[in-house]
């Protein structure tokens, strides 16, 4: 790459989207090499990146244009391995077509960063707030963090890099916000200061690349080939799961020095607890959802209810013992979930993880699944503040809703009289 | 990430770091499976052969069968001439069809003499 003058980048704060956030958040970072195809509601980050690309705002980027979101995985695992900081951004179907290299840049170890403006699975066609697509990607080694404000998502994927790249964590991760509740909607998102930026995050990788990976012609290897089942598969496969749980401390960590230099609270990083400590009834929340009920829970704490909430940041690694220890706080606890996972105890990704957290704990406090927003559907306040009133309900009287389906409470159904 | 540093000697130079590398449990392996290139690190692959490559006597040395040998099986002897590894040649033919002579010919391993 040829030398460039550099571009000084000043403290300051704009009114941007929730795309053009994530966008400057990537130029923020430094990233190396770019490659995303565009999907509503994604677009935008992409033709952000590209204009800052085009217009010499990124020296040193480099930008590829390739022809599907499969192309796009591959050629970001390429530049991954080659020893440079990466980035990209899909949702939906794009994240879905792209399944099969999330796999391969896990198993690689790449600190790839993907911005993920969610939006609902087809058919029928969404393209509205709905976490099912990062959710479906559960289960490939990739870490996943959801945002609930715009200027958490040029945040998270600051700290993002610092996690990903540790030397002990060495994985990809998704930075997740509802797609057009977040990504379309403007707001002043704080632009920080480059230098601050540059001494937050871990130097650039330099030409010796990944101490694990790299292009070398001087160091020649091979990766990606075929184990037995007599040989080391099983064991790599265990190193994922060792370092993806332990990643948990280096999230808490890069949580606490993220907040030092730059100011902003994020909780423990894992989660972030709101009026929790003397509430006895409860409810766990994510993405833009949790925005508007920090709002709910104020108001009916003003109505003179003890309730709380806890906004889960990250999905995987899954906050365990965070959770164990907010369900001893409260008698009841309820999980809202705005994704689904069908067939599953609930039908909700987390709240079965939230139930599967406290088993075996000798916990009492009763959980109640609950769905809402699913397929961009708006909740209001009053909505909102009526899950925490059916909570505060089965507390006081023991009852649960007498229109649960499977168990789980679908909030806010359509009744057409 | 891996309780040995055994697994860092793959960032050094070809010349500084092993020829093979002994993790004994999970806790000492890399981050990622790597193999380091080595002659034969996949098996006797000649034992995949079914049709073997012989060079004739018409051989005019071009090199261009060497050049193409996707498995660097063929090399070259003092005297110019080439001679195929039949340990790891796998049989898959490219040397014969770019033979510009058509000096190497294919022949069935049923068939061939075993020198």
């Amino acid at each position: 790459m040829s030398k460039v003058k550099d571009i000084i980048q000043n403290k300051e704060t704009i009114i941007i989207k929730g795309n053009v956030a994530a966008a400057y958040a990537a130029k923020s970072a430094r990233v190396q090499m770019i490659s995303a195809y565009p999907i509503t509601p994604q677009t935008t980050v992409v033709e952000k990146l590209s204009e800052f690309v085009d217009g010499g705002l990124m020296p040193g980027t480099q930008y590829i244009r390739v022809e599907s979101e499969h192309s796009v995985m591959a050629s970001v695992i390429g530049a991954s391995i080659a020893g440079t900081r990466t980035f990209t951004a899909t949702s939906g179907q794009g994240l879905f077509y792209m399944n099969e290299m999330i796999h391969w840049a896990a198993g690689t170890r790449l600190p790839i960063v993907t911005a993920i403006a969610s939006r609902g699975a087809a058919p029928p066609w969404n393209i509205w707030a709905d976490f099912t697509d990062v959710i479906n990607s559960r289960d490939t080694g990739w870490m996943s963090a959801f945002c609930a404000t715009h200027q958490e998502i040029y945040d998270e994927i600051l700290m993002s890099y610092k996690v990903c790249e540790d030397h002990e964590v060495l994985l990809p991760k998704f930075v997740a916000y509802g797609g057009f509740i977040l990504s379309h909607t403007s707001k002043p998102v704080i632009i920080e200061d480059q230098d601050l930026v540059d001494q937050y995050l871990p130097p650039l990788p330099d030409e010796k690349g990944w101490p694990h990976i790299f292009i070398d012609p001087d160091r020649p290897m091979m990766h990606g080939n075929l184990i037995m089942p007599s040989g080391f598969y099983s064991e790599f496969r265990l190193k994922i799961q060792d370092t993806i749980m332990k990643a948990k401390e280096k999230i808490k960590k890069a949580t606490k020095e993220f907040e030092r230099l730059f100011g902003r609270n994020y909780g423990n990083g894992l989660i972030k607890e709101y009026y929790m400590d003397d509430a006895d009834v409860g409810i766990v929340i994510y993405g833009d959802l949790a925005l508007q009920m920090e709002q709910a829970i104020e108001d009916l704490r003003e109505e003179g209810y003890k309730v709380g909430m806890v906004k889960l940041r990250y999905y995987r690694p899954f906050p365990t013992e965070d959770i164990i220890e907010i369900a001893k706080k409260v008698d009841v606890l309820g999980v809202m979930d705005r994704g689904t996972a069908f067939g599953s105890p609930t039908g909700g990704p987390v709240s079965g993880d939230v139930l599967a957290s406290l088993y075996n704990t000798g916990i009492k406090t009763k959980v109640l699944p609950m769905m809402s927003g699913i397929g961009g559907r708006e909740v209001s306040l009053e909505q909102q503040k009526d899950q925490i009133k059916i909570l505060i309900r089965l507390k006081e009287t023991g009852e649960l809703p007498d229109d649960l389906i499977h168990g789980t409470l679908w909030h806010g159904k359509l009744e057409v009289k | 990430m891996s309780e040995s540093s055994e697994w860092k000697k793959i960032s050094k130079s070809k010349e500084e770091r092993p020829k093979i590398q002994v993790y004994k449990n999970w806790k000492e392996l890399p981050p990622i499976p790597i193999s380091l290139p080595i002659e034969g690190n996949i098996g006797i692959t000649g034992d995949w052969r079914t049709f073997r490559p012989l060079i004739l006597a018409g051989c005019n040395k071009c090199g261009i069968c060497w050049m193409y040998c996707p498995e660097g099986v063929i090399k070259q002897r003092e005297d110019g001439s080439f001679i195929i590894d039949y340990t790891y040649c796998k049989g898959c033919g490219i040397c014969a069809k770019e033979c510009p002579t058509k000096n190497i010919e294919m022949i069935r391993e049923s068939e061939a003499k075993d020198e």
